[in-house]
């Protein structure tokens, strides 16, 4: 199987998506001629042509918007938000139009979009380039939510939120972009949305992470396993809504302790909720504190590389927080 | 409005020639890893910041968009907090949090630069309702790029500013593309000004006026053009002024430019604002060029200390980052 990056991976899903179903295009700031900011649509605009790789102006909430009219409509859109940070000004689309149609017309409509939007920190971008914003619409049923941490999900993802029914978010981790590598098969598949994966397998606890922060946990899970003899097990959530509770809790079942890694504010973020969904629905096997490691509650991402490095978990935090939790 | 004098006219060849020496010492700073992160040069536009901010008044307000260091540099920002603020350091304009998108001071009544485009536009008009609801006598000079007049947050800006009669001076900065979009294929109308006219011609006469679209490659022309449209918000109200000018750097560094060719930037390189106004007062004063030559070794000499400043300056700490949450 030939290795790609991970961005690779996302331009060949849309490539053969685009292939595959003349219902599907995309649009965003400078994803025709440019090939987009990140270079994730390279190509296709020569390939597809300016009516199927279809350049927008600046404005967010119309990218957004057209899509989920032309969705709704029986189009097949894939709305790239050039960094999650600007996303905002077309959140009121997104929870109010995209996730509420379905429901609002009692099925008589439904949406089936993707956004996708870089997310994350660790590239020196500071406050308006390094966002992780899944939570805010994680808490928007309605929506489904993926992140993927490798190449192998984020095309098979990526395919599989272009033929869902349903608005479909897919964040993708930025600083994985070139730097995450890994196989892709040759031939058509689809990773289903709504199932996470053990990606290590370990007794002594269970570390749960998604995009950048699940490559991070992997390397962390090796550095303890060599230093000090600890075996982690690792779940890369992937789908974020709908929950896999099923994967989530069956790990947590077998080791008794949790740690949550996400890059957000740890405040009310993605892993509040997994650890309540623990606590909750797991308290018998609770062996030690359900544990997060997150970014601090600061309103963004400094702009200085010092106080970013502070800001991000890193696979050495990681290790730290690791060992703490199997000393508990 | 007086015609500048011999020495107004040499402070503003000064200003224009320090935004340039800074800009490419950053460019150069960044290709060594120094500065990190993204970073947008005012290379080209130098005449129309300086001339636009020439025209305030002292009482006057300044926002702008993340391509700000031209306008802060212009409004007479520390060049060594700047540089520091460049390279993340703890002496920087905001301590190395904003960055270079958002340098502001509030003694210059500069607002600051904005990395969402188009997000300041609502808050100058905001700043605008105070000074008319105090009664005093302040103008907000908005400056945008020609991308951002895309976006709807200019278009409720301007009618707002419009119904209220606002003393707003909306100065599009047109450098021709928005990143990689020229503005024939982003705007429906090319001549930007002619937005205006869809808020203007109120009752009696009142609401935006359509202003003119000035040499922005002419610090004189720019000069005079927004004296006279502060005028207007001053003593009527809003007005939409257009600078036609030219990027001649990529967007940001490592920008491919592929969607323009080398003869179109040598073209206007060639006849770039700052040798353009160095002939002219080479033409207008006998005996200058001795002058020109000393200030131009002054500014060398400005930059150069001040990245010596900014690279012996402090890293921030991580008090630093959990300063300034809120308020006390
Ligand atoms: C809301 C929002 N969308 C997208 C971006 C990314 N972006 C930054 S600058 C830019 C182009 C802006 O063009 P223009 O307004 O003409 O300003 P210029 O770069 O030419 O100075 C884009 C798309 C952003 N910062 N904010
Ligand atoms: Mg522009």
């Amino acid at each position: 199987m030939p290795e790609v990056t991970l961005i690779e991976a996302l331009r060949q899903a849309m490539d053969e998506e685009l292939e595959r179903d003349d219902r599907v295009f995309i649009t965003g700031e400078d994803v025709g001629q440019r090939g987009g900011v990140f270079r994730a649509t390279v190509g296709l605009f020569e390939k597809y042509g300016a009516e199927r790789v279809i350049d927008s102006p600046l404005a967010e909430l119309s990218i957004v918007a057209v899509g989920i009219g032309a969705a709704l409509a029986g189009m097949r859109p894939i709305c790239e938000i050039q960094f999650a940070d600007y996303i905002f000004p077309a959140f009121n689309q997104i929870v109010n139009e995209a996730a509420l149609v379905y429901y609002r017309t009692n099925g008589e409509y439904n949406v089936p979009m993707v956004i996708r939007a870089p997310y994350g920190g660790g590239i020196g971008g500071g406050l308006y380039h390094s966002q992780s914003v899944e939570a805010f619409f994680a808490h928007a049923p309605g929506l489904k939510i993926v992140i993927p941490s490798n190449p192998y999900d984020a095309k098979g993802l990526l395919k599989a939120a272009v033929r869902d029914p349903n608005p479909v978010m897919v964040f993708e981790p930025k600083k994985g972009y070139r730097l995450i590598r890994g196989e892709v098969p040759d031939h058509e598949y689809t990773v289903p949305i709504g199932l996470s994966e053990v990606t290590r397998k370990g007794d002594d606890l269970t570390v749960y992470a998604y995009g950048m922060m699940h490559y991070y946990t992997l390397q962390a899970a090796e550095m303890v396993a060599q230093q000090d003899g600890i075996q982690c097990e690792v779940v890369d959530i992937r789908t974020l809504v709908p929950l896999d509770k099923e994967t989530v809790l069956n790990s947590f079942k077998k080791t008794g302790k949790a740690l949550i890694v996400y890059e957000d504010n740890r405040f009310l973020g993605y892993g509040a909720e997994l650890a309540a969904i623990l606590s909750d629905e797991a308290f018998e096997y609770m062996d030690g504190p359900i544990r997060r490691l997150a970014g601090p509650d600061v309103p963004g991402v400094p702009f200085a590389h010092t106080m970013q490095d502070f800001f991000m978990p890193s696979p050495e935090k990681i290790a730290h927080a690791i060992r703490e939790l199997a000393a508990y | 409005m007086a015609a500048p004098n011999k020495e107004t006219l040499l402070d503003w060849y000064r200003q224009m020639v320090l935004i340039r020496r800074f800009e490419e010492r950053c460019a150069e700073l960044y290709q060594q890893g120094l500065i990190g992160g993204f970073l947008h040069l005012y290379i080209g536009q130098e005449a129309t910041g300086v001339g636009a901010v020439a025209a305030l008044r002292e009482q006057d307000h300044v926002i702008t968009a993340y391509r700000d260091h031209g306008i802060a540099l212009a409004r007479g920002l520390d060049v060594n907090a700047l540089m520091a603020e460049m390279l993340g350091k703890a002496t920087g304009v905001s301590g190395g949090k904003g960055g270079s998108m958002h340098l502001a001071n509030r003694d210059l009544r500069f607002w600051g630069g904005y990395g969402i485009v188009g997000g300041h536009l609502p808050l100058a008009a905001g700043i605008a309702l105070k000074a008319k609801y105090n009664e005093e006598d302040e103008v907000v000079l908005c400056l945008m790029g020609d991308g951002a007049t895309n976006i709807g947050y200019f278009h409720e800006s301007l009618n707002l500013s419009a119904v209220w009669e606002l003393p707003v001076v909306w100065l599009v900065e047109n450098n021709q593309y928005g990143m990689g979009t020229s503005v024939a294929r982003a705007s429906g109308a090319t001549e930007i000004v002619q937005k205006a006219m869809a808020y203007c011609c109120g009752p009696d006469g009142r609401g935006m006026a359509v202003g003119p679209r000035l040499d922005g490659m002419d610090v004189i022309a720019m000069y005079d053009g927004i004296s006279e449209a502060i005028e207007h918000a001053r003593t009527k109200g809003p007005i939409l002024v257009e600078s036609l000018t030219y990027r001649l750097e990529g967007h940001s560094m490592g920008d491919p430019q592929r969607y323009r060719t080398k003869e179109e930037v040598e073209e206007f390189s060639a006849a770039g604002p700052i040798g353009r106004f160095r002939n002219h007062l080479i033409e207008k004063y006998k005996n200058i060029g001795s002058r020109l030559d000393s200030i131009d070794q002054e500014v060398l000499d400005e930059v150069e200390a001040a990245v010596e400043f900014a690279q012996n300056s402090p890293d921030p700490t991580f008090e630093d980052l959990t300063s300034h949450v809120y308020v006390d």
